[in-house]
C-alpha cells in the first residue's frame, strides 16, 4: 500500500516537472533540450539516464555544482577536470533529486557519487579519475573525445 | 550497524584472496561512515582499474549500504612491491 502511494506521488511529481537540467560548468551553454520524464516508472529514469550520459561528451553526477561542490570527492572531480581545461561538461546535482541520486547508482552499478561519464561510457568515481590523472590516461581519454588537455600546453611551456 | 575496519579487512582477504589490506576509517569522528582501503590481490592482474574497483564494490556490497564513502586503491602484488620500493 505504501509503495502504491509512493509511486503515485512520484508520478505526480514526474508529471509536474521532472526535467533534469544540467548545470554548465563553463560559460557557454548548449541549447539541446533536456530529456523529459513523462511517465512514472523507474525504468523511465533509467532510459533518461541513458540519454543524459550520451547527450554530452563529459557528464558528471555530483553532490552540489561545479561552482559549489558539496562533497570533497565531487570537488576533487571538478578540480581534476579544471586542471585539464575541461570546463564544458554537464553536471547533474544529485542532491536536488533523491530519485536521480539512487537511480544513477543503479544505472552504472556503482555505489557512490560522484560518477563520471565520457561519451556515454561510465569512467568511474573520484579515485579512478584521480589515478587516470596521475598515470596520464586521462589526457589520452580526453584526446579520444576530441578534447585537448590544458596540461599538455603547460608541459610544452615548461620545456 | 556500523561496519568495522576489521570486518572489511577480513572480507576482502577472504573473498578477493588479498595478500595485503589496509583499511582506514576516514570519517571525521571515526564513526565508520567512510573508509579508505588498499587492496593487494593477484586477482587484479590484467584487469583495468574500473573492473578492480567493481570487484571491491561487489565484495563489500552489503557494507556499502551503510558506508557513505569508500576510497580505493587496488594493486597487484607486483605493483605493490614496486610502490613499496619507491
Amino acid at each position: 500500500m505504501n509503495a502504491i502511494i509512493r509511486s503515485t506521488a512520484r508520478c505526480l511529481r514526474a508529471g509536474a516537472a521532472a526535467v533534469y537540467l544540467p548545470v554548465r560548468a563553463g560559460a557557454r551553454v548548449w541549447s539541446a533540450s533536456p530529456p523529459r520524464r513523462l511517465l512514472c516508472a523507474a525504468a523511465d529514469l533509467q532510459k533518461d539516464l541513458g540519454a543524459m550520459v550520451k547527450k554530452d561528451k563529459v557528464v558528471v553526477f555530483m553532490k552540489g555544482t561545479p561552482a559549489q561542490p558539496m562533497c570533497g570527492f565531487s570537488n576533487a572531480v571538478v578540480q581534476i577536470l579544471r586542471m585539464h581545461g575541461v570546463d564544458q561538461y554537464a553536471a547533474y546535482n544529485v542532491l536536488d533529486d533523491g530519485e536521480l541520486r539512487e537511480g544513477v547508482k543503479v544505472f552504472s552499478n556503482w555505489p557512490t557519487i560522484p560518477q563520471v561519464y565520457f561519451s556515454g561510457e561510465f569512467v568511474g568515481g573520484c579515485d579512478i579519475l584521480l589515478q587516470m590523472h596521475q598515470n596520464g590516461d586521462l589526457v589520452e581519454e580526453l584526446k579520444k573525445l576530441g578534447i585537448h588537455s590544458a596540461l599538455l600546453n603547460a608541459e610544452k611551456e615548461s620545456k | 550497524m556500523a561496519e568495522t575496519a576489521d570486518h572489511i579487512r577480513d572480507k576482502l582477504i577472504e573473498e578477493l584472496a588479498a595478500v595485503h589490506v589496509d583499511v582506514e576509517d576516514t570519517s571525521p569522528n571515526r564513526c565508520a561512515a567512510s573508509f579508505k582501503v588498499l587492496v593487494v590481490s593477484s586477482q587484479f592482474e590484467g584487469k583495468p582499474l574500473l573492473q578492480r574497483h567493481r570487484m571491491v564494490n561487489t565484495c563489500l556490497a552489503e557494507e556499502l549500504k551503510e558506508i557513505h564513502a569508500l576510497e580505493q586503491k587496488t594493486l597487484t602484488p607486483e605493483q605493490w612491491e614496486k610502490q613499496k620500493s619507491q
